[in-house]
């Protein structure tokens, strides 16, 4: 089974502070769920960077549950991660989550607020669409976000998603 | 401007209806204050005040040597406002490849934890 070829993900600008990112999946709404609700099926694909592991994948799905995701890049050592709390959970309509980003060994500000993201799955003749609703605390940092934050260094674990996306596909 | 100054000023221009109209018109060739106005139905006030946005932002530019003084779409801008969100695409887009991966091979396989939920 291949994703079907209108499966893109679309990025819009709601508001200033806001990022809205929308993408269907050929699967039920239920299994997308546990995709992101389940460590062991989250960390296979949240993240790959080429050359990083990610040492601590922890969720505790529930309202006020804590999460704590970390990556380490193997070589130097160093790593970065994210960090939160479940504010809603609707299993499995609506996760929303309060984030902070966690420099890590790489330093900066640990940021003070968090960052919301709201997600959202409804199914229709069993593709389900993911509504991804991030809101920064500033217009700023959005931009920030988007123009660096979440493409910096990413480009290289590209290349092994693709690998892990042929070889998932293959089996 | 600053980068982020510049995609500001550029997303404002482009959130209004009628500059779009204006650039999608212009995408097909130049053209003056004139040909614009007789082409949507507002006045000739209106539609400079339109163009000076778009101008701002580094969206249009008007040829001065010309006494048309035609208006024409800058590419270049516009590039790199679709650049920036294009980038940001591709890195959830590449994620959900994997995902898409992951749930293929969920469905395909007898779900090893408990229910099967269809």
């Amino acid at each position: 089974m291949t994703p079907a070829s209108n499966n893109k993900t679309q990025v819009s600008l709601p508001s200033d502070t806001e990022v809205r990112v929308t993408r269907d999946f050929n699967a039920p709404r239920a299994l997308v769920w546990r995709a992101h609700v389940e460590s062991e099926l989250f960390r296979r694909w949240i993240g790959g960077y080429e050359g990083w592991s990610m040492p601590v994948c922890e969720m505790d799905v529930r309202v006020g549950g804590k999460y704590r995701w970390r990556w380490r890049q193997d070589a130097e050592g160093g790593e970065f991660g994210f960090y939160g709390e479940y504010r809603e959970v609707d299993a499995p309509s609506l996760l929303v989550q309060a984030e902070y980003y966690d420099p890590g060994t790489f330093g900066g500000e640990m940021p003070t607020t968090p960052t919301i993201t709201r997600t959202t799955f409804t199914e229709r003749d069993g593709v389900t669409t993911l509504v991804v609703l991030i809101t920064y605390r500033s217009k700023e940092e959005r931009d920030a976000a988007i123009s660096t934050g979440m493409t910096d260094g990413m480009e290289t674990s590209y290349a092994r998603l693709d690998a892990l996306t042929a070889e998932q596909q293959g089996s | 401007m600053t980068p982020s100054q510049r995609l500001d000023a550029t997303f404002a221009a482009l959130a209004d209806p009628t500059r779009r109209a204006i650039l999608a018109r212009l995408a097909q060739g130049e053209a003056s204050v004139a040909d614009l106005t007789k082409r949507f139905p507002m006045s000739q006030p209106a539609i400079s005040k339109h163009l000076r946005v778009l101008e701002r932002a580094g969206l249009v530019s008007t040829a001065q040597a010309s006494q048309r003084r035609p208006r024409k779409i800058e590419g270049a801008r516009l590039g790199e406002a679709t650049a920036w969100l294009a980038d940001y695409r591709e890195f959830w887009e590449r994620r959900f490849n994997a995902l898409d991966a992951l749930l293929d091979q969920l469905q395909a396989k007898p779900q090893r934890s408990t229910r099967k939920r269809r």
